[in-house]
């Protein structure tokens, strides 16, 4: 298998988890998804410095995967993938800011070690988060709830065509790639030239693919609308998990969380 | 109100680049009847059918398909009674889900919720793809994305199925399977292919078409015997209607 289909079954993996049967994924997907987007906005609501105060947080994803039967690699592998587009923005933090900000005994660490730190913190509960979501309710679901929440009807269109024909086109890329290949000499590179070359080929295709594809919906009736129905009813697991949810989030924010639970140990220690 | 449900009259299609792909192409097509197009490549054959969908509109000439002429106005009603089933399922199958695709058609009718699954269900099961319903496109095989292709064309329950070589890079077992839905559709059939086995199989009747005209009309049988004329527009026989390779017996 070439390295573009290997990437390709790769990216349909994740979709394909959200197929099983599981607390998470029976969860409604607009629950699902409210959820997942406060709890980005929590995890963003926090300053540079608060690392600790965003530990607590990490229960959400934990308890998701766990309802969701959910395996770490697949997702630690994604994490790792996107990992250094969080490290190119964190990358400068320790050597802006060498004033040291936390003690530890005797070991002083500079802010620009905590906001690294943050930084990197945040990505992965952030991403994880989202990854999650499609790993427990499938991206078409997610896609109709956005347009349920009021997404505006082409932002959504555009979002599912896109998911849809990725597969395809990526396909027709491997197939120019490999015919390319079998004709190249041995072990010479792409050249630029010929690169753009197979670019414009692939553009060209998509074109004619994209007109294609929108006769056929016109054959269909096509208005402007992709329909699709979904029953989806909120039952009380729904509620349950929102309200937990609720909880967390409003905790985390609201209370220092493990300065209360660090304070209540030194105390009972005492 | 016309008798015949498919009429095309002295059908001529410049394409803007000044290619002339049909010249003076006319004929009929009654209720009920399967109809083969054959040709070589390049003969006009999608080109026509394109017309009959009203997809391309004609330079000169008419289409009628049931009671409308096929103008940009009628075109509603035209692709109402009239399905076309496009030769790459997957430029016409784009919905997340199977169900969701045989579903779009007949939501765009604006038929009521129950209506719609009932069409779903009974358009699946029709090609035998009814176990298929919640898996993604994009995950089927060859022969099944063209089972549901021609499901979501049924499932608009028009009165003319017109196909685009249905059976082109389908194994020979889905290739049979699709010769034996297609031989149980009711519908008035126009399957355009390269396939003349299949057109043997499936039409009574077969329209032949060379360099944009029509080059013969008539039983499927006799047209598919014709050696000069099959050879005149680069077709050959039908391999059920060539001698045995071994003793050469017909």
């Amino acid at each position: 298998m070439g390295r573009i289909e290997a990437t390709l079954a790769h990216l349909g993996s994740l979709d394909e988890l959200a197929r099983r049967d599981s607390s998470a994924t029976r969860l409604d997907p607009r629950v699902k998804l409210v959820a997942t987007l406060a709890f980005v906005a929590v995890v963003a609501s926090f300053g540079r410095l608060e690392l600790a105060r965003l530990a607590p947080l990490a229960l959400y994803p934990l308890a998701l995967a766990a309802l969701g039967d959910v395996p770490w690699r697949p997702l630690l592998l994604r994490l790792a993938l996107a990992a250094p587009f969080a490290l190119g923005v964190a990358a400068f933090e320790p050597f802006l800011d060498r004033a040291p900000a936390v003690t530890l005994g005797t070991l002083a660490i500079s802010g620009g070690l905590v906001a690294f730190a943050t930084i990197l913190a945040k990505f992965a509960l952030t991403l994880g988060a989202g990854l999650l979501l499609v790993a427990t309710t499938g991206f078409d679901e997610v896609c109709v709830a956005l347009r349920r929440l009021a997404l505006p009807r082409a932002v959504v269109a555009q979002l599912m065509l896109t998911y849809r024909y990725l597969f395809v086109l990526a396909e027709e890329a491997a197939r120019l790639v490999r015919a390319r290949a079998l004709r190249a000499p041995e072990g010479r590179r792409l050249s630029l030239s010929g690169a753009g070359t197979l670019l414009g080929q692939l553009l060209l295709r998509a074109l004619a693919r994209a007109e294609r594809i929108h006769v056929a919906m016109r054959c269909r009736g096509f208005d402007g609308r992709l329909p699709v129905r979904r029953a989806w009813r909120l039952g009380p697991g729904d509620a349950a998990f929102a309200a937990a949810t609720l909880l967390l989030l409003l905790a985390a924010r609201a209370a220092d969380l493990p300065a209360l639970v660090g304070g209540a140990i030194t105390g009972a220690l005492r | 109100m016309s008798h015949h449900l498919v009429a095309v009259q002295d059908l001529r299609f410049v394409y803007p680049d000044g290619t002339a792909a049909l010249e003076a192409v006319s004929f009929a097509i009654h209720h009920g009847e399967a109809v083969g197009l054959v040709g070589a490549n390049g003969a006009g054959k999608s080109t026509l059918l394109l017309h009959l969908a009203g997809v391309l509109l004609p330079t000169a000439g008419t289409v009628r398909v049931g009671d409308w002429p096929v103008t940009r106005e009628t075109l509603p009603h035209v692709r109402r009674s009239l399905g076309l089933v496009f030769q790459d399922p997957d430029d016409q199958l784009f919905m997340p889900t199977v169900e969701d695709d045989v579903a779009f058609g007949p939501t765009n009718l604006d038929l009521p919720p129950a209506e719609v699954e009932a069409r779903v269900v009974a358009a699946l099961d029709r090609v035998g793809a009814l176990h298929l319903r919640r898996r993604p496109p994009h995950r089927l095989s060859g022969g099944e994305k063209r089972a549901v292709a021609i499901a979501a064309v049924l499932a608009m329950s028009p009165d003319i199925l017109v196909m685009d070589e249905p059976s082109s890079n389908l194994d020979p077992a889905a290739r049979r399977a699709l010769i034996s839905h297609l031989r149980t559709f009711e519908h008035t059939k126009i399957v355009a292919s390269h396939d003349l086995d299949l057109v043997l199989d499936v039409c009574a009747r077969t329209i032949v078409l060379a360099g944009g005209r029509v080059a013969a009309d008539g039983p499927t049988a006799e047209v598919l015997a014709d050696d000069a004329l099959l050879a005149r527009c680069h077709l050959e026989r039908p391999l059920r209607l060539q001698g045995c390779p071994r003793c050469g017996a017909r």
